[in-house]
C-alpha cells in the first residue's frame, strides 16, 4: 500500500523545500550573478538580483591578466595526476584485500583509515623542509605526490568496498569453464570492477581539486592551483568583487558539474562504504 | 600486492612524524641556521603555556562542536524534509548539495566579501533595509562567522548521507507502527532515529576528521584574528612554523595537535566500532 499524500501537503513540501534549497544555493547563485556585473555594480550599495547590465568583461580580464589558464592547468594536472597515481597503487592493494583476505586485512584497513586522522600540521614542517631540500616547493610533481598520499586511504577503502561486492562464485564458474588466472582477471573481474574504479576516480578528483591545506602552504606561483589563486584575492589590494566572482565561478563550475553527476558515489565513497 | 600501498603510507606517516618529534626537542629557527641545539622540553613548555594555545584549543573545539551541531541537527531535519513527496525533488537535491563542491577558498572569500562585509556585503544591505545597523561580522564575531561558513559547506554532506540512510528505511515498518497506534512523535524517536544512528555516526566521524584541520577558511577570512580570536590549532602551528620560522616550537605544536587528534580518534573509533560493522 503506497502512502496516500494529499496534493496540498505535496505543494507545501515543495514550497518549503524549494525555498530552503534556494537559500542554501544562494551564495553560489550570487557569485555567478556578480561575475556578470561591472565592478561598480558589484559593490553597489543597492544590489540588484537580475536587473543589471550583463557583461562578460570580468571573464575576459581574469583570463587575460592574471595568467588564469596556468592556474587552471595546474589544478587539472594536480587533481588528475594525483588520482591516477593513487589508483595505480590502490587498485592492487584493494584487489588483494577484497579477493585474498587474510585475518589481518581488517586491521590494515582500520589502520589506513586512522592515517587520515593524522592532522596535516603534524607533518607540515618535515614535508616543507624535505620539499625545500629537494627543490620540490612550488612544483607540481611534489603536490601530485602529497595529494596522492592524502587521498590514498580513501581510494583504497572505496575500491575495497566495490571489489568486495563482486561475487566470488563468478570466479569459480569461470574456472570451471577453464579460465586461467590471466583470463579470469582480464575478462571476468576487470569489467565488473570498472564502474567502481570510475566512481572512485571521480570522487578523488573532486577532493584533490578542492584540497586547500597543502596546496596553500606548498605553492606560491609556479605550481599554484586555483585554490591558491583565489586565496590571493584576500589581500585588500586584490579586492575586486566581480573579478573574484568570475574567477570563482570558473574554479567551481567543473567540480560542481562533476559532483552533481556523482552524488550517489559521493555518499558511498566518503562514508567508506558504510552508507549506500 | 598491497605492500606498496602499506609501505608508502607507513613512510608517509612515520618519517615526517619522527622528524617532527625530533625537531620538537631542538632549538631550531629557520632564520638562524646553524644554531640548532638540543633544548629538552622547552618548546613544549613554551607552546603549552602560551596563552594563544588555550585560546586556540578552545576555538578548535568550538569550531568542531559548533559545525557538528548545526550540520547533524540541520541535516536530519533537511533529510526528513527531502524525503517527503514533492515536485522537482531531484533538482532540489542538487541545490542542497551544491555547497559541498565549492572549494574552501572560494566559499570563504565569497562569504567574507559579498555577504559579511560591513559596507557593501549583502547582510549589511539586508540590515539597512530593515532599519538596523550593519555588523562587522568577521571583525566582531570572527569565530561564529567562520562556523557559519564551514557549516554551510558541510551541511550538504550531512543532509545527503542522512537522506540516503532515510531512504533505505523500510516504509512497511513505519506503516505497521502507524497501525499499532504509534503517533508521529514516537514513530520518529523509536524507528527513524535508531535507523539514522549509524549514518549519523559516520557523518560525525568523517566531519570531525576534516573539521579538526580547518585551515583555508581561517587563512583567507581573518588570518586567525583579531588577536587570536579565530586561531585554531592547525593555524597556530602554521603561524608558529612558517610565519615565525620557529621550527622547534612549531614542531612541538604539531605533536600536540597529533596527540589531541588521537584522543578524539580513540573516542570516534570506539563509536564506529560499535555502530559500524565492516
Amino acid at each position: 500500500m503506497a502512502r496516500q499524500v494529499t496534493l496540498n501537503r505535496r505543494l507545501i513540501n515543495t514550497a518549503v523545500a524549494w525555498s530552503l534549497g534556494l537559500l542554501i544555493f544562494f551564495p553560489i547563485l550570487w557569485t555567478i550573478l556578480t561575475s556578470f556585473k561591472t565592478e561598480a555594480e558589484a559593490i553597489s550599495l543597492q544590489p540588484s538580483l537580475f536587473g543589471f547590465d550583463w557583461t562578460l568583461e570580468n571573464y575576459q580580464e581574469v583570463n587575460a591578466r592574471s595568467n588564469y589558464p596556468r592556474f587552471f592547468a595546474n589544478s587539472v594536472i594536480i587533481a588528475v595526476g594525483s588520482t591516477l597515481l593513487g589508483l595505480c597503487i590502490a587498485v592492487p592493494a584493494a584487489w588483494a584485500m577484497a579477493f585474498v583476505p587474510s585475518n589481518r586485512t581488517r586491521g590494515i584497513l582500520m589502520w589506513m583509515l586512522s592515517t587520515k586522522m593524522l592532522p596535516p600540521v603534524g607533518v607540515l614542517i618535515p614535508i616543507y623542509l624535505i620539499f625545500r631540500e629537494f627543490g620540490l616547493l612550488d612544483s607540481r610533481i611534489g603536490l601530485v605526490f602529497v595529494l596522492m598520499m592524502v587521498n590514498l586511504p580513501i581510494i583504497i577503502w572505496m575500491l575495497f568496498t566495490y571489489f568486495r561486492e563482486i561475487p566470488g562464485e563468478i570466479l569459480e564458474a569461470a574456472r570451471m569453464d577453464g579460465a586461467n588466472m590471466k583470463s579470469e582477471i582480464l575478462y571476468v573481474l576487470t569489467p565488473m570492477a570498472v564502474p567502481g574504479i570510475a566512481s572512485t576516480m571521480l570522487l578523488c578528483v573532486i577532493l584533490a581539486w578542492n584540497e586547500a591545506f597543502w596546496t596553500l602552504v606548498l605553492t606560491t606561483t609556479q605550481a599554484a592551483p586555483l585554490t591558491q589563486f583565489i586565496a590571493s584575492f584576500s589581500s585588500p589590494e586584490g579586492l575586486f568583487y566581480a573579478k573574484l566572482s568570475a574567477a570563482s565561478t570558473m574554479a567551481i563550475a567543473p567540480v560542481l558539474i562533476l559532483g552533481w553527476f556523482s552524488q550517489k558515489q559521493l555518499v558511498r565513497g566518503l562514508t567508506f562504504g558504510a552508507v549506500k | 600486492m598491497m605492500s606498496p600501498a602499506v609501505i608508502l603510507l607507513l613512510l608517509w606517516m612515520i618519517v615526517p612524524l619522527a622528524m617532527t618529534l625530533y625537531f620538537s626537542f631542538l632549538r631550531y629557527n629557520l632564520l638562524m641556521p646553524g644554531t640548532e641545539a638540543f633544548d629538552g622540553i622547552q618548546n613544549y613548555r613554551y607552546f603549552l603555556t602560551d596563552p594563544a594555545f588555550l585560546e586556540a584549543l578552545g576555538n578548535t573545539l568550538m569550531l568542531v562542536g559548533g559545525v557538528l551541531c548545526i550540520t547533524v541537527i540541520g541535516g536530519t531535519l533537511l533529510a526528513l524534509l527531502l524525503d517527503q513527496p514533492m515536485f522537482g525533488q531531484g533538482i532540489v537535491r542538487l541545490l542542497f548539495i551544491a555547497p559541498f563542491f565549492v572549494m574552501p577558498t572560494v566559499s570563504a572569500l565569497v562569504w567574507k566579501n559579498m555577504f559579511m562585509n560591513p559596507t557593501n556585503g549583502l547582510f549589511a544591505f539586508v540590515a539597512k533595509v530593515f532599519g538596523g545597523t550593519p555588523i562587522d561580522w568577521l571583525g566582531h564575531y570572527p569565530l561564529p562567522s567562520i562556523i557559519l561558513i564551514v557549516a554551510w559547506q558541510w551541511l550538504p554532506f550531512a543532509t545527503l548521507i542522512l537522506l540516503t540512510a532515510l531512504q533505505s528505511l523500510d516504509s512497511e515498518q513505519i506503516e505497521a507502527a502507524e497501525m499499532d497506534g504509534a503517533n508521529a512523535f514516537s514513530r520518529f524517536f523509536h524507528i527513524v532515529v535508531p535507523h539514522l544512528a549509524r549514518a549519523a555516526t559516520v557523518v560525525i566521524l568523517i566531519q570531525t576528521i576534516f573539521l579538526l584541520s580547518i585551515f583555508a577558511e581561517i587563512l583567507v577570512t581573518t588570518n586567525g584574528g583579531p588577536g587570536n580570536a579565530s586561531t585554531n590549532i592547525p593555524f597556530l602551528v602554521y603561524a608558529q612554523s612558517l610565519l615565525q620560522f620557529d621550527v622547534g616550537v612549531g614542531s612541538a605544536g604539531g605533536i600536540v595537535a597529533v596527540v589531541l587528534a588521537n584522543i578524539v580518534a580513540i573516542f570516534l573509533m570506539r563509536m564506529v566500532g560499535k555502530n559500524l560493522d565492516l
